[in-house]
């Protein structure tokens, strides 16, 4: 598993090593575009950009989805933020739980001072 | 003062949970293993359900079951088996309901100057079956079905044009 982490992590620093996939980055965080949009703004041809985008594709900063003849670009951050807000319901399961557990945990903490006291007596 | 409760998912298996517990680790211990006080926090009540039985053979090997829900029509079941009992430091035990295998439980209670840290562990069998419960937030527990139950609840009040 370490192995496939630093695999993963090795795609990600690779696409971010260019500075053109930075900029794609950087036009997605902003909207969506085509593969074409991009080319053009970043002045390449239609196969560099389609190349930059299979490298961040890659590395999971980018999904893409052909709808009709257009193949359009988005960030792939969706599957994080599902999971984050997943894990915080989780979390907040737990809070609640042991908020309860503390409660109990008092009256055992109390009824073992008093029997501690008898006891002793 | 309240302790803060932490979540994180560790690995692509695994999800870590941790607190502190302001009793040693044999009052947590008990409190986790002792079915009338287990019943008593498991189910907070802001989740809104309830718990209609808990039974707990807290031994290696022995089996657990709680069922929630209101009567048999609606009730769901949890349960499963006890892999490793270590009194007040160690519980292991499986989640048996789901269909492919669930995860597996771990929790420590490591004692320090008469608070206890409480790190509760689950490790998933697949990177796919963690995702899938988060794909599905079958895995939220309580809270969870509490939605699905509102869900349900506002379905039937708007079919009925309320």
């Amino acid at each position: 598993m370490a192995q496939y982490t630093r695999t993963r992590l090795d795609a990600s620093f690779a696409a971010l090593s260019d500075a053109t996939r930075r900029g794609v980055l950087e036009q997605l965080g902003r909207a969506d575009a085509s593969i074409s949009d991009l080319a053009e703004k970043f002045h390449m041809t239609l196969t560099g950009m389609k190349k930059h985008v299979g490298v961040l594709e890659q590395a999971g900063l980018v999904t893409t989805e052909k709808i009709g003849r257009v193949r359009t670009c988005k960030l792939g951050l969706r599957r994080l933020e599902e999971e984050a807000a997943w894990i915080e319901r989780y979390r907040q399961l737990w809070d609640a739980r042991f908020d309860a557990l503390d409660e109990v945990v008092e009256e055992l903490k109390r009824k073992e001072k008093v029997h501690g006291r008898k006891k002793r007596e | 003062m309240k302790n803060r409760t932490t979540a994180e998912r560790k690995s692509e298996r695994e999800l870590v949970v941790t607190r502190t517990v302001n009793a040693p680790a044999h009052i947590v211990f008990e409190a986790w293993t002792n079915p009338e006080l287990f019943k008593r926090w498991w189910v907070p009540k802001s989740a809104g359900v309830s718990l209609r039985s808990c039974e707990m053979d807290v031994r290696v090997g022995g089996k657990y079951r709680l069922v929630f829900g209101h009567d048999d029509s609606n009730s769901m079941a949890f349960y499963g088996t006890y892999i490793e009992v270590t009194p007040h430091s160690r519980l292991v035990w499986t989640n048996e309901e789901g269909e492919d295998g669930g995860p597996v439980t771990t929790v420590t209670f490591e004692e320090k100057g008469g608070k206890t840290l409480v790190v509760l562990h689950d490790l998933y069998p697949s990177k796919e079956a963690l995702d899938g419960a988060i794909a599905s937030g079958s895995t939220a527990g309580g809270m969870n079905e509490t939605f699905e139950q509102l869900d349900e609840l506002l379905a039937t009040l708007s079919d009925k044009g309320l």
